[in-house]
């Protein structure tokens, strides 16, 4: 670069001389050095935490915080959780409530036999004339009366029982009637559980089902009882369309 | 020569004694040292040139050091203390690499 040789180069700057100055450069590079090793160590260390300022220690401390509440609201819910698993009482109690809301579903949906006070309605066809819709009148007429099973039996040849739910359909047939699928020949015996008052007034109103029975040529007796029994099952159809709702 | 050994002295040293850095200085060693090598940088690449000076050196070695300790200091007073050793770093990052230039061309002709 400049023209003349340099009076010093490199080799220069290194050859030992020895005056107070060169001691003094000597002092202070020492010192650097010593304190660039110092810096060097304890930021490693400290992981910067120790030259941190104080605004920085302060934000960090702040993150610390939020993060500190967040795991102790995991730990709190975490802790519900599993005491709710661990305490068998409760699963027990679950348990049971859904053993008996079963029960009940069960009887409503013909799936377990139920007994209880109720009435026997006999209705007796010799000529054949009580059709589908007089028994299916009938069947009206003691769901309204609070009925909450029936079964209908036909007592005649080949004599079999239906238990009546939601979804039982009645068809006229030559000499009976088809409910579910199942043929039934007069007579015809309705077992039904209920206030055996409410169901037999029900029944005997004029214009009523007796009545009715009547008029087409049948007789129709009403009998009530306290201790009946439903023991015609139906099995239980999964459902194939509909699931149940979340939330429900 | 001696200076070279001096600078690996001190770096032995603080190895080798660990000490630990008093808190009230912690903020400014670092930048101190930054400063430090500038004021090296430069003396090395006034050596090169032939206008080194053992006094200018020793003087702008100290000088160094203080003012960016005392910049530190009155940003921490300030409340902008982060701010400004980040500054005083890069001025002198700045130096140092020109310095680093400027001794590259002087050995190497490029």
């Amino acid at each position: 670069m400049s023209p003349g040789a340099p009076r010093r180069t490199l080799p220069g700057l290194l050859r030992p001389r020895l005056r107070r100055v060169d001691l003094l450069v000597a002092l202070l590079l020492a010192a650097l050095g010593f304190g660039a090793a110092v810096q060097v160590r304890s930021t490693h260390q400290l992981s910067a935490l120790g030259a941190s300022r104080p605004e920085d220690l302060v934000r960090i401390l702040d993150d610390l915080s939020g993060r500190d509440a967040r795991l102790r609201a995991e730990v709190e819910q975490l802790t519900a959780a599993r005491q709710r698993l661990a305490d068998g009482d409760d699963e027990d109690a679950a348990l049971q409530e859904a053993r008996r809301r079963g029960q009940v579903l069960g009887v409503l949906a013909g799936t377990v036999p139920a007994t209880g006070p109720g009435v026997l309605l006999q209705v007796e066809d010799p000529t054949r004339a009580v059709r589908a819709e007089v028994l299916l009148d009938a069947l009206e007429e003691l769901r309204a009366a609070g009925a909450e099973a029936v079964q209908l039996e036909g007592r005649g040849p080949g004599g079999a029982v239906v238990r009546v739910v939601a979804s039982t359909w009645l068809l006229d047939e030559d000499d009976g009637v088809l409910v579910d699928g199942v043929l039934l020949r007069p007579p015809y015996a309705f077992t039904t559980l209920g206030d055996p008052g409410t169901l037999a007034s029900a029944l005997a109103i004029p214009g009523g089902v007796v009545d009715t029975v009547a008029r087409v040529g049948g007789t129709a007796t009403v009998r009530s009882s306290d201790a009946l029994r439903v023991g015609a099952l139906r099995p239980l159809d999964r459902p194939r369309y509909a699931r149940p709702a979340p939330g429900g | 020569m001696i200076p070279a050994l001096a600078l690996v002295l001190g770096v032995v040293l603080g190895l080798v004694l660990e000490p630990t850095v008093p808190a009230p200085l912690q903020p400014y060693l670092p930048i101190a040292v930054v400063a430090a090598l500038d004021a090296v940088f430069g003396a090395v690449r006034a050596q090169l040139d032939g206008i080194f000076d053992d006094r200018v050196f020793v003087v702008s070695f100290i000088s160094n050091v203080l003012v960016a300790g005392l910049v530190v200091f009155l940003g921490d007073q300030l409340g902008v203390g982060g701010q400004l050793s980040t500054g005083v770093v890069v001025v002198l990052g700045i130096r140092i690499f020109s310095n680093a230039a400027a001794i590259r061309r002087h050995l190497f002709r490029a």
